[in-house]
Parts: structure tokens; sequence; C-alpha cells
């Protein structure tokens, strides 16, 4: 890329956001001409955790109408395409993090708090996240960018209820960002 | 028609074809990381109108996934009735989507970033994975206790376009402006209130902008085939199997799929009202030919294990319906031979036939009188399955669902 500047070991710059916002969409129509189903991110996880479930309590799967989709009896949670999807992301994420010497064991925070409250923070708002993604049958990948693209009515609603939920308490809470 | 979505499964085995769902991922995880989405400082300052790259990056591949689905559909490259829509649940969505809003701003992530980020060595990321796991795990716990709240304001596969009456090309034009002048504004946003990571829109930006608009007017031109259409991609194939009567399935061969637990068989009755009322077989759906385009919609929902077949009184208006549900890409689809006439004359007894045969009739018409409208409410509507034995050529073959059975919810 013409945009990095090649000198120094230091991180290279992130891409342009409208060149990977086209680079995205790319990857997001070929997800869909390739395999029909777009991409995802917060179902592979769930699926990884019903997997640990189904090992600790599998007696408890049987109960959970919601759970007994995924596992129970001879289903494997783990043998679906998004398993896959997610595991890739990961790897992806590192390879490229690898090309653009990015990759660092760091906190990235606000300067008036510390790394503690960062952590917790960060354990507080993943709780929230996977948990309004199962309520919203999707998260910010699912249902945001893949439904967005199809026009699905329910994800652009899904969309805006998204960023009115984070403007919304932005300001509350600035203190930890800025 | 070309073959949508490819069968990745047949051509590289079940495990096979997960490598490629992998290497998807690779490239998506890639894009997350390099646009600087790892970084929960980058993603936050979206919120403080600072940095406004995960509003840009996200609606421009929206807006150039959107292009490209809608115009390669336009052509017949890709059918867009078999790309996974999430389906509509309004209300579940909004509140989820609420929720999801105050995590990212408390927490500085979604989930697709917090992988790139946990990937990348950032402990916050870690953090927040810890977290989305724990979320989960307590969403699959307490689903239980609100599960009529989970399951309401359902919709359907409901588009923008059907929401305003207007066609898809017209919505993809009208996003991409949308979403063109909501980049200027943000370019004007970032410039007078911008830190000191934003970065601004290249010089190519306005080139691409024309591009992408001709690519949304293209498909707006071009239009999307209706079932006519659609019907005219595939009509060589289709019509070879009416000819060599492949789809065409005996009455016994539908009394065993009824009977079949493994199997969820809807019988679509494409008769008139009259004749409908006055005698069908138990379960069948009454579904008036002009109907038949907007219940394929909804049947495209069944499960994978569907089995859906298509019966007028003889064969004319039940191949019709058989035609478009074929064209709406709807698996498992077949012909009850010879029609409901077909099916009385199999499970009635000697009598019955002899007393109530109508002669000379037109095709398509009733073969048997009828004197009320009993509906289900004659023996030959429901026959015993242990009381006959036939020898018949099994001709349904259940495809393997072809439509995606999830989006990005798994």
């Amino acid at each position: 890329m013409s945009e990095y500047k090649s000198s120094g070991a230091g991180p290279k710059p992130y891409m342009n956001p409208y060149l990977a916002g086209t680079l995205l969409g790319v990857v997001l129509f070929l997800a869909f001409f390739v395999t029909g189903s777009g991409l995802g991110a917060s179902g592979g996880l769930n699926r990884m955790v019903v997997y640990v479930q189904n090992i600790i309590v599998p007696e408890h799967i049987d109960q959970v109408p919601y759970l007994l989709k995924m596992a129970g009896g001879k289903t494997n949670p783990l043998d679906s395409w998004i398993v896959y999807l997610t595991v890739g992301t990961i790897f992806g994420g590192l390879i490229s993090g690898l090309l653009g010497r990015r990759v660092k064991l760091e906190t990235n925070k606000g300067p008036r708090i510390g790394n503690k409250t960062r952590w917790v923070m960060a354990f507080l708002g993943g709780a929230l996240m996977g948990y309004g993604a199962r309520l919203a049958r999707g998260c910010t990948s699912g249902q945001a960018l893949s439904g967005g693209a199809v026009l699905s009515v329910g994800s652009w609603a899904f969309m805006f209820a998204v960023f009115a939920g984070a403007y919304a308490l932005a300001y509350f809470l600035r203190r930890f960002w800025n | 028609m070309t073959t949508f979505p490819l069968p990745l499964a047949d051509m590289f085995g079940h495990y096979g074809a997960y490598v490629v769902y992998a290497l998807v991922g690779v490239l998506f995880g890639a894009v997350l990381e390099t646009a600087g989405f790892g970084n929960s400082k980058k993603l936050a300052a979206q919120f403080y109108f600072k940095d406004l790259t995960v509003f840009k990056v996200m609606f421009t591949a929206i807006i150039v996934a959107c292009a490209l689905i809608f115009l390669t559909s336009a052509i017949g490259l890709l059918d867009y009735n078999l790309v996974w829509v999430p389906p509509t649940y309004l209300w579940p969505g909004i509140v989820g989507g609420l929720i999801m809003g105050v995590g990212f701003i408390v927490g500085g992530f979604c989930p697709g970033t917090s992988l790139v980020a946990m990937a990348t060595g950032k402990i916050d990321g870690v953090f927040f994975v810890l977290g989305v796991l724990t979320g989960i795990f307590l969403f699959g716990e307490t689903v239980s206790s609100f599960a009529v709240f989970f399951n309401s304001s359902y919709m359907g596969r409901f588009t923008l376009p059907e929401l305003f009456g207007v066609s898809y090309g017209l919505v993809v034009v009208g996003v991409v402006l949308m979403a063109l002048f909501m980049f200027w504004g943000a370019e004007r946003l970032e410039a007078a209130v911008g830190g000191e990571t934003a970065q601004r829109a290249p010089r190519w930006a306005p080139a691409g902008a024309a591009a992408l608009v001709a690519l949304a007017v293209a498909a707006l031109v071009i239009g999307q085939p209706d079932t006519e259409d659609r019907w005219r991609m595939i009509e060589a194939e289709q019509t070879a199997l009416l000819d060599e009567r492949a789809v065409q399935i005996e009455p016994a061969e539908l009394l065993g799929l009824i009977n079949d637990t493994r199997i969820k068989a809807i019988l679509l009755d494409v008769r008139d009202e009259r004749y409908f009322n006055q005698f069908h077989i138990q379960g069948a759906r009454h579904l008036p030919e002009g109907e038949v385009v907007k219940a394929a919609r909804e049947l495209m929902m069944e499960p994978a294990n569907t089995v859906f077949v298509t019966m007028g009184n003889d064969e004319t208006a039940a191949t019709a319906a058989w035609k478009k549900l074929k064209a709406e890409s709807l698996p498992n689809v077949y012909i009850l031979e010879g029609g409901v006439n077909n099916w009385i004359r199999t499970f009635s007894d000697a009598t019955f036939l002899q007393e109530r045969l109508l002669r000379d009739r037109e095709n398509d018409r009733p073969a048997y009188r009828f004197d009320a409208a009993i509906g289900a409410r004659h023996p030959a509507a429901e026959p015993n399955p242990l009381a006959y034995e036939f020898e018949f050529e099994p001709k349904v073959k259940l495809e393997l669902k072809r439509a995606a059975t999830g989006g990005g919810c798994g």
C-alpha cells in the first residue's frame, strides 16, 4: 500500500476507511456469492459456549429448547460453518496484525482510567454485547453488515438501535474514553 | 441460472466446505484489523465524533456489497431468493440493538472486532471476548423466561423495498446516495471536531463514489428478475423433468410422505375454492393461483426436510403452480400425479367411484361428484396407510437445502 510508511519498525498506519470499507464490502459480497449467507461473529462464539456446556452439563442442554437447537443427542455444536468463519476471523486478524506490525500486548483505554478499570469495563461491555447479540439474533456483523446489505427491515432497525444506544450513553461515559 | 450458492459440500466434502468458510473468515478478520478495528480507542472515538472510521467502513461495506448483490441478482448470477436475509423480529432486534449499543460504548468493541483485538494482543479485547462468552451463556440460560418476547413481532423475510413498496433497484440507489451524503457530512464533522487519528477521504473518493452510483443505477435499470424471467432461466432443464415425469408423484408415494415422521409434507391444493370445500386431502392448504408467488416467500422458511406437493383436479393447474414455485427457487416441489381425481380414484371404494363418476368432464375439473362441501370429512381424505400396499416408483429425492439456513446468527 502506498499509504503505508515503509520506514521504521513501528506499527503501520491503518488503511483508509473508505478503502477498508470497499474491501470489506467485496469480502461480504463474496461471502454471499459463495455461501449465500454473509458474515457473522457472535453465532460462532455462541456455538463454542454451547459446546463447552454440552461437555459439562449435557442433561441441562436437553431442557433448554434454545440450546437444544445447537446441541443435544448427536448434534455437534461445532459442526456449523459459522464456527469456522469465526476461527478464520481470529487468524485473519492475527495475520493482518503481524503484517502491519500491530501485534502488541497492550490495553487501549482513555488517558484518565487505569488498566483494571478498562478491563472491568471491557468485560461488562462484552457481556452486554453478547447478551444483546443473541437477543437480536445477530451482532454488528451478522445483522447490521450482512442484513443491511441484503436490505432486511429488521437489520436496519437493529443498526439504528445500536448507534442510538451507544450515542445515548456516550456523553455519560466520556470520562472513560477521553 | 448458474448454480447458487456454490454446492460447497459437494465440491469439497463436508469439512472441506468449512475450509472455504474459514478462508472467508480470514479475509474478514484481516480487513477488520487493517481498518483499525482491533483498537478500542479508535472504535469508541466514533461516538465522540472524533473519528468516524466505524461509520465510514461499515456503510462503505454495506453499499458496496448491496450494489454488487443486486446487480449480480439482476443479471441472473446470484439468486436473491436463496440469499440469507435475516428474518425480522422487530422488537427483540431493537431492544437487543440498544443493549449492544450500550455494550459498545462501555466495552469499546463489538463481537467481531473484539476477536481481532484479541488476536493482536489487546488485553482489553481478551476481557471483552470473555464478557461476550459470558453474555451468550447468560442469554442461553435466561431466554426461556421471556421466550414470548424473543419470538414476538415476527415479520419473516421482510425487506426495505417491500416496506416502501418500491423496486429493489430504487432502494439500492437510494441507500447508496444516502450513504454518500452522510460520508460528505462525516468529513465535514471530522474537519470541525476530529481528533488526530481521523483519516481524510482519499483522492480517488469521488471516482469511487461515481462508480458505485453507476453500479446501483445499472441494478435499477436492469431490474430484478420476476417469476417469469426466473422461469425462463431454468425452463429447459425443468421442462425435461416434467416430460420425463420425474416430478409427478403417485398418490401412494404421497400417502407415504404424509405418514413419514421424518418428512414434513406440505400439500398445496390449487383448485377453485368450491372444489377444495367439496373435498380435499386432510391437512391440505388451499392456495389460489394468484397467491402462489407470495406463498413461495413464506414456504421458503420451512425446514430442510419439507416436501411440497401441488395438486389440482388433474395436472394442468398443479403444473402451472409447480413452475412458479420452482422459478422462485423453492426446493423439493412435486406434483400429485393425476391430481385429486387420481387420489380419490386410488383411495375410494368401487361403489363410490361408480356412483359418483362424472362423465364428459373437461380437463382439470372434478371427476367425481360431491353433493355437499364435506372438505376432509371423507374416508379418502385420510386413508389408513396400513390398509394399502402399493408398488410404486419413488421419485422424491430430498435435495439439500440450497437456501442458507442461518446467517451470522448461526
